[in-house]
């Protein structure tokens, strides 16, 4: 009987949900690295008992760690992230140059077919790859190094690379995603990088219509469609047919469309999810209420899912890696807020129920399908 | 032997008890000590020091002796009475509660304490 695993990280450590295929009873695992920031964790697609968990610390730095029994236990491994040659500067947030400086890892993109093989994003920008584990890391440079770095600026959580795509059809081919930098795409495995950014409007830039500097939040892709992207960008969800050479809005009649996580369902590619965030003054849900929206069309037309979810006075916020999607049959689709809550709906979206209340601000949230 | 005591989550990371004992060859300095610590516990390179600056990370402070030694020279000799294993080196956070997310910004003042 197929099972599934949720992986979560949280501002105080990471925890692993476990169900059946009926995702009703769970059970629940953790604080593991009790009181450190767990940014992300992710399994391998290759080895589903290969985890690799980001804890950071502001006081201690970076560490990843490693589970080779789908999270029981684990051990620590490489932490050593040092930015390929002389770093340079990019901008800071009144403009001046400003030295590129590790601080952590915000995302951990493991291979499609190496357990062994990892991929990084950072703060400061840039990806880092592994293919020994995670015992050691080097930078593919040629992405800070493409020409537009000095011009980069942080957003408001930093200069984080926050999004890391792998195209199942192509072994050479990710999208990699920047707060405030915007998309960029590599054909070679990493060693050249284009910025895929044309279609993007944000009026708090000086150009609007440039080609860096685009607050993009999260992209995701259907497996079966490499080419088919979506975007939650700071404002506006996007969508691009031709693997990010040209976007298009599809915010359509979403209440707002600010928000920071978008995904795909499993099996249906034209439909996604999207969780409205009142506006960047204000990080909370719409009205109190606490609605994923689902297009089934691609975007441009979302109806609410509300069932089950708080419908007053709630002012959570879901972040850019708090939501994911199973592979069942009847897709799974789960999200965690900065409440502490885990929502799981076992049927699509069309109705929730928490997995639990009360964890620590919720970070990320990934999902294994388990046979 | 020297004798160290380390903050809550690096003696988890470590997976070691409230005090560890090193066997530092020649001088024993601040670098020496934490050279033979990362030797023995590779889990805390980068941790306690930038794995690239060797500098002492923002947020950490070295005691001894009741005395902030944070700001010697890594190669002064540290007091008799760590050498001798008298006294410990003590590795610890500092204080800076209040946002529940981060210590405040690297020129912010932070209050330092044993607790």
């Amino acid at each position: 009987m197929s099972k599934v695993r949720v992986l979560v990280g949280t501002r105080k450590g990471a925890f692993v949900l476990e169900s059946d295929g009926k995702r009703q009873q769970w059970e629940i695992s953790g604080p593991h690295f009790a009181g450190w920031e767990i940014y992300h964790l992710k399994g391998s697609a290759a080895d589903p008992n290969r985890l690799y968990a980001s804890q950071s610390s502001g006081w201690f730095g970076q560490q990843i760690q490693r589970s080779n029994d789908g999270g029981k236990t684990w051990e620590p491994v490489g932490n050593k992230f040092a930015y390929d040659g002389v770093p340079g500067t990019h901008q800071w947030y009144d403009g001046s140059p400003h030295p590129w400086e590790f601080k952590r890892v915000w995302h951990l993109e493991p291979s499609l077919t190496d357990p062994d093989m990892v991929y990084a994003g950072v703060e400061d920008a840039a990806i880092f790859s592994t293919t020994d584990g995670g015992r050691n890391w080097q930078e593919l440079a040629g992405l800070r190094g493409h020409g537009t770095g000095p011009q980069w600026q942080p957003g408001a959580g930093g200069l984080c690379l926050h999004t890391i795509i792998l195209d199942p059809s192509h072994p050479e081919r990710m999208w990699i995603a920047i707060s405030a930098a915007g998309a960029f795409r590599t054909e070679d495995g990493g060693k050249t990088w284009k910025p895929i950014n044309r279609g993007l409007h944000s009026p708090y830039i000086p150009n609007p219509t440039a080609e860096i500097g685009h607050c993009i939040h999260h992209i995701a892709m259907h497996k079966s469609r490499p080419g088919v992207l979506f975007m939650q960008k700071h404002w506006d969800v996007m969508r691009s047919d031709d693997g990010g050479e040209q976007w298009r809005e599809v915010s359509g009649n979403l209440p707002t469309d600010f928000g920071f996580v978008i995904d795909v369902h499993a099996h249906e590619p034209e439909t996604i999810y999207v969780v409205p965030i009142k506006s960047d003054s204000e990080h909370y849900v719409h009205d109190g209420k606490l609605r994923v929206f689902r297009s089934r069309t691609g975007g441009d037309q979302w109806e609410p899912l509300t069932q089950g979810l708080p419908q007053s006075n709630c002012y959570v916020n879901v972040l850019r890696d708090a939501m994911a999607v199973d592979s069942l049959e009847q897709c799974g689709v789960y999200f965690g807020t900065t409440g502490g809550q885990i929502y799981v709906s076992a049927d699509a979206g069309d109705t929730w129920t928490p997995i639990v209340r009360d964890l620590p601000v919720v970070l990320s949230v990934e999902v294994q399908t388990l046979s | 032997m020297i004798r160290v005591i380390l903050p809550f989550h690096l003696r988890n990371l470590a997976r070691v008890g409230s005090e560890l004992r090193l066997d530092v060859k020649g001088p024993v300095t601040q670098r020496s000590i934490l050279d033979e610590l990362e030797a023995q516990y590779p889990m805390l390179r980068g941790a306690i020091r930038d794995h690239v600056t060797q500098q002492r990370r923002p947020f950490l402070r070295f005691f001894a002796c009741e005395e902030d030694l944070s700001h010697e020279s890594p190669d002064a000799p540290v007091p008799e009475s760590v050498a001798s294993g008298k006294e410990p080196f003590v590795v610890l956070g500092a204080i800076a509660g209040g946002s529940g997310f981060e210590p405040p910004a690297r020129d912010s003042v932070v209050r330092i304490t044993r607790s």
